[in-house]
């Protein structure tokens, strides 16, 4: 029998993928967004999950604007990285560092 | 029942109907050649609100099901919101057209960031919480990178987009176990969950996870470390919008969230708010002496700022509200002054941000270094200019909640600070010769840097009445 525990479990492992794939990503900034994006799913998870096991509808309507404000986040992410692209001449993790100090 | 909802979100409605009105008129039209009129309409627009909302707005209205909350402290900070996004856009107009940055979107995205702010402030449920806030941040993100032919510009845009997107990701988490364990998404439901009896294990993981989110937009440390890179990269005027209108926002929110959904339990997160503050007012402190870059400079002093704030929130008493907003209220003000002077830095038209062009700036230009030098003092809390007023009242309200060592922690920190802000005084009347600024400049930035020095002055007397207008929005939220 599958709990609300086990979807909490699986929610919080694809959070903490999320939040590692940001820190310890030395590579590629799409790497970054796509770490983003797992973590905002994990949310979603546990949302779904709770709304479930409480019966309540609140949860999911919550994760339906949590998708929307994803995907208008990504575009807007990608937006910026397409400059920071055509400035810089390269996406690696490693060259966002003008500033420093 | 509906005609009262909506008329408490009018305002946001309002300027929201404005901002895609603008937009449309704009891309139908001759494009940037509108933006200063575009620039001058939104001003004028947020001005007027703010007035109307201040005039206008009385009692409490928990519209929408309690969603949107439309009290005395929201409105406190809309005003003070709307009044400084209003300050900060008719100061960019000048700068931003003579270095052909001045973009129809640029009023645009200012006028949404605000509607965003204001959501966030009236919010009463999580979920408007955290529309409110994208809403916000989204439009930051892209103004952030409003230059976007320059490497610096595109890189503060992409650092502020990754932890932006990141610390929303942790308030989001937070919200989510918020509600999990406490059924529901209301702050009116959370309170009396949290309330009664333990609280439970899974809402406490949830404050923990809103906190950090939330310290993050406020850029309390350890979470700081994308405020020096965003201000130094950003645009100026983007800048100064950014050390004012959502730093108040972002307070006003994280006090919400506190006082109106774990109000019940004080002593769970009067500790944390109280290492955040000691750590952010002695990084930004200390770190800022180093910096020689002005808008990094002020990076550190507004850290350093917020963990004085954040002081006034640890005490957890209506009285620590109190003092928040007012500290919030003049520190913006000290702001728009500061910000309206790095504007006007400029040497052979260019804009120059090293403090080492300030160099005996008092021959050059007088009355504008001592405008300055008093905004200097005020910043550093130095008696017997508003600036102190804001620290002493936080100080109280950390003394009267019996937590006297965070007191102690802020004094020491403040001496610390004064040094920097000192420096740059007297760089500006003992500096050595050099190459000096140009001197002139706008009068409308001029303008905005005497009023604000001179309401350093006086407003000794009676701080223009701010302190009763904090006490009654403080009244409504701490029962």
């Amino acid at each position: 029998m599958v709990g609300l525990e086990h979807y909490l479990t699986v929610a919080a492992a694809l959070f903490v993928i999320g939040i590692f794939g940001l820190f310890l990503n030395r590579k590629n900034v799409i790497i970054l967004l796509m770490s983003i994006e797992l973590i905002l799913l994990a949310v979603n998870i546990n949302l779904v999950a709770f709304s479930s096991f409480l019966g309540d509808l609140v949860g999911q309507v919550f994760t339906l604007f949590v998708l929307t404000v994803a995907a208008a986040e990504a575009a807007i992410g990608l937006a910026i990285l397409v400059c920071f692209f055509r400035n810089r001449g390269t996406i690696d993790v490693e060259d966002v560092n003008v500033m420093k100090g | 029942m509906t005609s009262a909802d909506f008329s408490a979100v009018l305002p946001e409605v309002v300027i929201s109907l404005f901002a895609m009105g603008a937009l449309l008129f704009a891309v139908y039209s001759n494009k940037d050649k509108q933006a200063p009129m575009l620039t001058w309409a939104t001003a004028g627009l947020l001005a007027v609100i703010a007035f109307w909302i201040g005039v206008t707005g009385e009692g409490t209205t928990a519209a929408f099901g309690g969603m949107f909350i439309e009290d005395a402290f929201s409105r406190f900070a809309k005003v003070v919101i709307l009044l400084s996004a209003s300050a900060i856009l008719l100061m960019s107009e000048g700068y931003m057209a003579r270095r052909d940055l001045l973009r129809f979107e640029y009023p645009v995205l200012i006028a949404l960031a605000a509607v965003g702010m204001m959501v966030m402030v009236s919010a009463g449920d999580l979920m408007t919480l955290y529309m409110g806030l994208e809403l916000q941040s989204l439009s930051l993100y892209v103004v952030a990178s409003l230059r976007r032919d320059s490497v610096k510009s595109t890189e503060a845009g992409l650092k502020y987009f990754v932890l932006g997107a990141l610390s929303s990701g942790l308030l989001l988490y937070g919200a989510s176990l918020t509600y999990g364990y406490a059924g529901t998404t209301l702050f009116s439901g959370i309170i009396s969950v949290a309330s009664e009896g333990e609280m439970s294990l899974g809402l406490l993981f949830g404050l923990v996870f809103l906190i950090t989110g939330l310290a993050f937009k406020v850029s309390a440390v350890p979470f700081h470390m994308w405020t020096p890179d965003v201000y130094e990269g950003s645009p100026t005027p983007v800048t100064a919008f950014f050390a004012t209108a959502p730093k108040v926002a972002a307070m006003a929110l994280f006090a919400r969230v506190v006082h109106d959904a774990f109000g019940g339990v004080v002593a769970d997160w009067q500790q944390i708010l109280a290492l955040l503050s000691v750590l952010s007012m002695f990084l930004g402190a200390i770190a800022a002496i180093g910096q020689r870059d002005i808008k990094r400079l002020m990076a550190y002093s507004s850290i350093a700022h917020m963990g004085f704030a954040l002081m006034g929130l640890a005490a957890g008493t209506a009285f620590g509200v109190q003092a928040m907003l007012v500290y919030m209220a003049i520190y913006v003000t000290m702001n728009i002054g500061t910000f309206a002077f790095i504007l006007s830095m400029e040497r052979d038209g260019q804009n120059v941000t090293d403090i080492g062009s300030l160099n005996l700036y008092s021959r050059t230009s007088p009355a504008k270094a001592l405008a300055m030098l008093i905004l200097l003092f005020s910043l550093a809390g130095v008696p017997p200019l508003v600036g102190f007023f804001g620290k002493y009242y936080v100080l109280l309200a950390a003394v009267e909640a019996d937590m006297a060592w965070l007191a102690v922690a802020g004094v020491i920190a403040s001496v610390i600070g004064a040094f920097y802000y000192l420096r740059i005084v007297y760089l500006m009347y003992f500096g050595e010769e050099g190459d000096g600024l140009d001197t002139g400049g706008s009068p409308v930035l001029g303008g905005f840097l005497m009023v604000s020095a001179a309401a350093m002055v006086l407003g000794v007397i009676n701080l223009f009445g701010v302190e009763a207008l904090a006490a009654a929005a403080a009244a409504t939220l701490v029962n």
